[in-house]
């Protein structure tokens, strides 16, 4: 948990892309995206509704095919790969709109998950119950976002905040070396909002991290660098101030209702 | 929030994942049934027979409907073929019954494996069709072949007996039941094994949300295959015991009427939870006997009378006739923890 926390000079980062495009048709909702993500990084994304910051995610995660340009992982072209063999690479998301084991309890919804990234999903014998390491991993990281008391209740049955805590909780089960926030604390009311971003505080400082973000005090509480997107093409990026300070940045974002 | 009940705290809920493998006393009931059945009511065998392979039909068509959630009407597909293996194997010589049984599970399965390749890359109402797709085909092609499958008319064909011991007996179904029993009985713990593993559980991930699954990096479509390929197996299996214990066969096995009594039977017992084919398969079978029985066959009342029960089970019991006792049962575990 010892990360360099002075100024980033990788020369790798852990994940980019080049020139990434992608239109539905007509309609481009990706044009030329340039990004960088360095081990550790703290960078949020930001932009107005419509301007592509969901999609972005999807098209690095592989839940969409780019129209063009590349994604890298580790510097390794990774258009080749789907989805689920870029989470086993530790390129890991999380979703703006709750996307989760409804009818299952949150132990469940982590327990799925750990045997997943422990390779015994695949197990046709052996039962669950014969594998009490793996119910334990389950049972530390629901510790570890405080759901305990939860643990046995269907999602279901939790209010929207703390089903909020499962999704970070996933997250965190997969041990991800990149980790996409997709507005974490959207749909969480005020009172409860301080929880998830705890949770994202404490992340481990060795995790690279994107966020997307509405919430401009969240943002400039935890992002070191910015990446402001406009109707899918990157407006501008760079550390917190110097956005604050940009004159498009604030014409066509910051000025809307921030005035 | 100060007092967590014990239902839902972290070890309370580990303890449930961790013991939720073991077997029940209450599991006992319908085997104690199948057994009891066979002595008490001699002269309905050969239907509680049927029963027994039915439920085996059913339990493997719940392994992909009710834990992955691929819905299928062409389940026949795989119980027309194990069945048809077994019978041409024996009408070809080979007339050792168990083997034949498991060359069925084999064929069944390899078309599971091949046809899973291209169904299983489609969802819902395609999916659906294609797998009825499948089971029509292959009843047009058995039909269009009848100088191989006898058509209509069928092959009657011979077995050896069972393990050199027991010789099968289509007159009184004394083997024939018993030899259905054993079968369901491994095709049952087979099951239940994989259910329980974590293979089964990850089915239940992939029923519930498919893009989470995704997302927590499941190969999902090489899972639903690995499942669509035992399933098949099992079906493969009921089949051949099909057709095994009456010595004969027709293309009625490729029947789409097949796929969707057995999904029917399987709806009203309760999918995702095994017990319900063995409800459902015997208050189905028992209801068209009834039927047919007091009210004749001409027309076919039967089918009135399921349509009603199925409305009926849909609309009051939507997780079916054993889901009907699960709120009973939550709550008394709450009291018990």
């Amino acid at each position: 948990m010892t990360a360099d926390l002075g100024p980033a000079v990788h020369e790798n980062p852990v994940l980019e892309t080049k020139g990434l495009c992608k239109n539905f048709g007509a309609l481009v909702v990706a044009r030329d995206i340039d990004f960088a993500l360095e081990a550790g990084a703290r960078h949020a994304v930001i932009g107005p509704n419509g301007a592509g910051k969901t999609t972005f995610v999807n098209l690095l995660t592989g839940a969409l095919p780019p129209t063009g340009g590349s994604v890298l992982l580790d510097g390794l072209d990774i258009a080749g790969l789907a989805e689920h063999e870029r989470v086993k690479r530790g390129l890991v998301r999380t979703f703006q709109i709750n996307t989760l084991f409804n009818g299952l309890t949150v132990l469940e919804n982590i327990y799925l998950t750990v045997a997943e990234r422990m390779g015994v999903a695949t197990g046709l014998f052996r039962p669950v119950g014969s594998r009490p390491e793996v119910v334990a991993e389950a049972e530390r990281l629901v510790e570890m976002v405080q759901l305990q008391d939860d643990a046995g209740r269907t999602i279901d049955e939790l209010p929207y905040g703390r089903q909020r805590l499962v999704e970070i909780a996933i997250a965190l089960a997969l041990e991800p070396r990149v980790l996409l926030l997709d507005e974490p604390s959207a749909g969480v009311p005020g009172a409860e909002s301080h929880i998830i971003l705890d949770a994202i505080a404490a992340l481990p400082a060795d995790i690279a991290i994107m966020i997307i973000e509405h919430d401009m005090d969240v943002v400039f509480r935890f992002a070191e660098r910015i990446t402001v997107l406009v109707s899918g093409a990157v407006l501008a990026s760079g550390p917190p101030d110097e956005i604050a300070a940009d004159e498009r940045v604030r014409a066509v974002y910051l000025g809307h209702g921030h005035g | 929030m100060t007092v967590p009940t014990p239902r839902t705290n972290n070890g309370a809920a580990a303890g449930a994942l961790l013991r939720a493998h073991r077997f029940r006393a209450i599991e006992l009931i319908p085997w104690i049934l199948a057994i009891a059945v066979y002595f008490l009511f001699p002269g309905y065998r050969l239907l509680a027979t049927q029963i027994l392979v039915l439920i085996l039909f059913a339990i493997s068509l719940d392994l992909i409907v009710g834990y992955a959630g691929i819905v299928s009407l062409g389940h026949a597909a795989f119980f027309g073929t194990g069945a048809y293996t077994a019978a041409l194997l024996a009408d070809a010589g080979w007339q050792e019954p168990i083997s034949a049984l498991a060359l069925g599970a084999v064929t069944a399965g390899l078309l599971g494996w091949v046809s899973g390749w291209i169904i299983l890359r489609t969802r819902e109402l395609t999916l659906l069709m294609l797998t009825m797709a499948l089971g029509i085909i292959l009843y047009e092609l058995a039909k269009d072949l009848d100088d191989i499958t006898g058509g209509f008319d069928g092959i009657n064909f011979e077995n050896t007996a069972i393990l050199g011991l027991f010789p099968f007996d289509v007159l009184y179904y004394t083997t024939n039941y018993w030899y259905a029993f054993a079968f369901l009985v491994l095709g049952f713990l087979v099951a239940r094994t994989v259910v329980h593993a974590p293979f089964g559980r990850s089915l239940v991930g992939i029923r519930e949300n498919v893009r989470r699954m995704h997302a927590i990096g499941t190969p999902v479509q090489q899972r639903m295959r690995h499942v669509y390929v035992i399933a098949a197996m099992i079906a493969g299996v009921a089949g051949a015991i099909w057709v095994q214990v009456q010595g004969n066969i027709t293309i009625g096995v490729y029947e789409f009427e097949m796929s969707g009594n057995i999904l029917i039977m399987l709806i009203l017992g309760g999918t995702g939870r095994l017990y319900g084919a063995f409800i459902g398969v015997t208050v189905f079978t028992i209801l068209e006997n009834l039927t047919e029985t007091v009210l004749g066959t001409d027309p076919p009342y039967w089918e009135l009378v399921v349509g009603v029960a199925l409305i009926v089970t849909v609309l009051f019991a939507p997780r079916g006739l054993l889901g009907v006792f699960d709120p009973l049962i939550r709550r008394f575990r709450e009291r018990t923890p």
